[in-house]
C-alpha cells in the first residue's frame, strides 16, 4: 500500500548490501502485509481465545470469567457436537464421490482427442457459479417439493410421488440435495487438478509397462496411473476434506436453522450473529480451529507433505 | 452421474504413437470410444442443465414455470423482465451488484499488490529475520479463514467498520496463502533478469516493479482471476458484516430473496442470471489464466 512510483529521474544508485539498505527494503515489501495479518488474524484470535473463557452475552469484551464453562457447554451433548456430526456425514458423502467422479472426469477427458477442450469447458463452467446462486436453482427449480419442481417432474414419470426433499427427513432426501449442489461447484476444480496431475506422469512408464506386459487398461491405471497421482490424490483429499468443513453458504441457503442438518458454521453463525453470544461463539471457533490443525498436522505426518520448496 | 469406468480411460494422448500397433482399429476399439463420448455428453447434459434451468425461468413468467407440464423454454421470451427486476423498489440489485463490483475489484488488486510485494520480500531480499517472519505467515496457512469469521468479526466491530465496504474488503486481503504462492513464484523466477535490473541500478523495488512483475503477466492473471471469482462468490463473510441492505453484495442479496421470498420466481432467476453473467465472461475469456491458476492454487495448497 501506498508503495513509491518507480522514479521516472534516472534512478540514483544505491549502496547495495548494506545492511540498512536490506532491512528497509525487506519491511517496504514484507511491512504492509505483515501489519495487515497482525491486526486481522493474529490479534483477531488471540483476543477470541481470551474471550472464550468470558461470559460475552451481546458483547465482545471480555472480563466476565467462566473459566472453561464455554468450552463444557459446547462439548456436552448438544447442538455443536450434532453439527460436528454432520459434519462427518457430510464429509464421508461428498469426499469420496467428488474424488471418485472428477477423477473419472479427468481420466476420460485425458482418453480422448476430439472436443476435449470443450467437455473440460462444460465441466469447469460451475466453477463460476455461487453457492448461493446454485442453492437457488437446487431449492427453487430442481428439488422445490412441489410438481412443478424437475426433479419431481422426473420421479413423475415413472409414476412415483412428489417428494418434498428438503423437509424430508425419513429417509433424509435433503442429503441428496445438498451432495450434489457441492457436487456439480466442484467437480470441475478438482478434474482440473487431476488433469494436471495426469499431464505430469512420463510417458515412458507407459512404454515401460507395455514393455513389462501390463495387459490392459486396468493395469496400467493400477499400476502406473494412480500410484503416480499420489501427490495430487492426497492434495485433492485434503482440500476436499477443509473445504466440506467450512460448509457455511449451501446449508445455509438451503436448510436454514434447520435442527436435522447444521454443520458447525452455521451452528456458530446461529450463535454469535443470531444469539450475540460471543463467549460460546468464540469458543466454538476455537475448538473448530485447533481440529482443522490437528488433521493439516497429522496429514502432514503421515503423508511426509513437507514444506519443501 | 454418468459412471465412468476408470478400466476405460487411463491411457494419454502421448501414448497414441507408441502403442498403434496393439491399438488398431477394432470393433472393440470403436465401441470404447463411442461409450466414452456417450458417457461425457450425459455427463454435459446433467452439468449444463442448471444453466439451462436458470435461463429458462429468467425469461418465463410465473405461470409458466410453475405451469403442470414442462415447458421447455418459454413461448415469448419475456424481455419486461429485466425492466420489472431493475425498476422493484424491493429490490434494489443494481445497488447491491455495484458493491459486488468495488468489492472484487479493490479485494483483487489490493491482494495482488500487498501479497507479490510480501512474497517478493520473502522470497529474494536477505533480511536477517525473514525466515521466522515466513514461519508466522506459514502458521497462518492452518487455520481456514471462514473457520475464524467470528474472531474477524469482532476486530471489524472494534474498528466500527460494520456494515461498511471496508470492513468486507480489508480483512480478506491479508491472505497468507497467496503471499505463500507468491514467494514460491518469485523463488524460481529467473534471477538473471533481476541482476541485470540491479547492474542498471535499480533497486528492489524498481527490480520488483519493473522488471519482475511486468514479466510475471500470466502468474498475476491466473492469481488475480482466482481472488476475482473467490470474492465475487464469496457469501459469509458479506453477509456477517454487510447487514444494511445498502452494503448487501449480490449474493446476500439473492440469499435474503431467497430465503424470504419476497419476490416472483422469475425476478429472482433473472437475478442470479445477471449475477453470474460478469463471471461467464471472465470465465469464456480467462478460461487460460482459471485453469492455470486453479492448477497453482489447488496443488501447492
Amino acid at each position: 500500500m501506498g508503495a513509491p512510483a518507480a522514479p521516472t529521474a534516472p534512478p540514483v544508485r544505491r549502496r547495495r548490501g548494506g545492511p540498512g539498505g536490506v532491512t528497509s527494503a525487506f519491511w517496504l515489501f514484507v511491512g504492509p502485509f505483515l501489519i495487515g495479518l497482525i491486526v486481522f488474524v493474529y490479534v483477531p484470535i488471540v483476543w477470541s481465545v481470551v474471550l472464550s473463557f468470558s461470559r460475552a452475552q451481546n458483547t465482545v469484551t471480555p472480563g466476565d470469567w467462566v473459566g472453561f464453562q464455554n468450552y463444557l457447554d459446547l462439548l456436552s451433548p448438544g447442538p455443536f457436537l450434532d453439527s460436528l456430526i454432520t459434519f462427518t456425514v457430510f464429509a464421508a458423502l461428498i469426499v469420496p464421490l467428488t474424488f471418485a467422479l472428477s477423477l473419472g472426469l479427468a481420466l476420460l477427458l485425458n482418453s480422448i482427442t476430439f472436443a476435449r477442450a470443450f467437455f473440460r469447458s462444460v465441466f469447469f463452467l460451475p466453477t463460476a457459479c455461487s453457492y448461493v446462486v446454485a442453492a437457488l436453482i437446487w431449492k427453487l427449480s430442481i428439488f422445490n417439493g412441489v410438481r412443478f419442481g424437475l426433479a419431481n417432474k422426473v420421479i413423475g414419470i415413472f409414476g412415483f410421488d412428489n417428494v418434498a426433499w428438503l423437509a424430508t427427513t425419513d429417509p433424509p432426501w435433503y442429503w441428496l440435495v445438498i451432495v450434489t449442489v457441492r457436487l456439480w461447484l466442484q467437480i470441475g476444480f478438482y478434474m482440473i487438478l487431476f488433469l494436471a496431475g495426469l499431464q505430469r506422469i512420463s510417458p515412458e512408464l507407459y512404454e515401460a509397462a507395455a514393455v513389462d506386459g501390463a495387459r490392459n487398461s486396468w493395469q496400467t491405471f493400477r499400476f502406473i496411473t494412480f500410484p503416480q497421482l499420489r501427490a495430487t490424490s492426497v492434495a485433492v483429499l485434503l482440500l476436499l476434506l477443509i473445504n466440506a468443513y467450512q460448509a457455511f453458504d449451501e446449508f445455509f441457503n438451503l436448510l436454514g436453522n434447520s435442527s436435522f442438518a447444521r454443520p458447525p458454521l452455521v451452528y456458530l453463525y446461529y450463535t454469535a450473529q443470531g444469539n450475540q453470544d460471543f463467549g460460546h461463539g468464540t469458543a466454538g471457533a476455537v475448538i473448530l480451529a485447533l481440529l482443522i490443525m490437528i488433521v493439516t498436522l497429522a496429514q502432514g505426518r503421515i503423508f511426509g507433505f513437507g514444506r519443501a520448496e | 452421474m454418468s459412471a465412468t469406468a476408470p478400466p476405460l480411460t487411463e491411457r494419454p494422448p502421448q501414448q497414441r504413437a507408441f502403442n498403434h500397433r496393439r491399438r488398431k482399429v477394432t470393433p472393440v476399439t470403436v465401441l470404447v470410444t463411442v461409450l466414452r463420448y456417450l458417457a461425457l455428453v450425459i455427463a454435459s447434459v446433467l452439468f449444463l442443465l442448471p444453466f439451462y434451468l436458470i435461463v429458462r425461468n429468467a425469461l418465463a413468467s410465473d405461470l409458466e414455470i410453475t405451469a403442470a407440464t414442462w415447458t421447455i423454454f418459454p413461448s415469448t421470451i419475456h424481455w419486461e423482465n429485466f425492466a420489472e427486476l431493475f425498476n422493484d423498489p424491493a429490490v434494489n440489485i443494481l445497488r447491491s451488484l455495484v458493491n459486488s463490483a468495488i468489492i472484487a475489484v479493490l479485494q483483487t488488486a489490493g491482494q495482488l499488490l500487498l501479497c507479490s510485494m510480501a512474497g517478493y520480500g520473502l522470497a529474494r531480499i536477505p533480511y536477517r529475520y525473514a525466515t521466522p517472519i515466513f514461519y508466522a505467515i506459514l502458521v497462518t496457512l492452518m487455520i481456514p479463514p471462514a473457520v475464524t469469521f467470528i474472531p474477524s468479526f469482532i476486530i471489524v466491530s472494534q474498528l466500527r467498520w460494520v456494515d461498511s465496504l471496508q470492513g468486507i474488503i480489508v480483512p480478506v486481503l491479508f491472505s497468507g496463502f497467496t503471499t505463500f504462492l507468491f514467494r514460491q513464484y518469485f523463488l524460481a523466477f529467473p534471477r538473471s533478469l533481476e541482476e541485470a535490473a540491479r547492474v542498471d541500478g535499480l533497486g528492489y523495488f524498481g527490480a520488483y516493479w519493473r522488471v519482475v512483475v511486468p514479466n510475471s503477466g500470466a502468474f498475476f492473471a491466473a492469481i488475480a482471476v482466482i481472488t476475482f471469482i473467490a470474492s465475487w462468490n464469496a457469501f459469509l463473510w458479506p453477509l456477517v458484516i454487510g447487514q444494511d441492505s445498502s452494503m448487501w453484495t449480490v449474493q446476500v442479496a439473492l440469499s435474503t430473496f431467497l430465503t424470504a421470498q419476497t419476490i416472483n420466481l422469475h425476478e429472482l432467476f433473472l437475478a442470479a442470471a445477471v449475477s453470474i453473467a460478469p463471471l461467464v465472461l471472465v470465465f469464456l475469456f480467462l478460461q487460460r489464466y482459471l485453469v492455470q491458476g486453479v492448477a497453482e492454487t489447488g496443488i501447492k495448497g
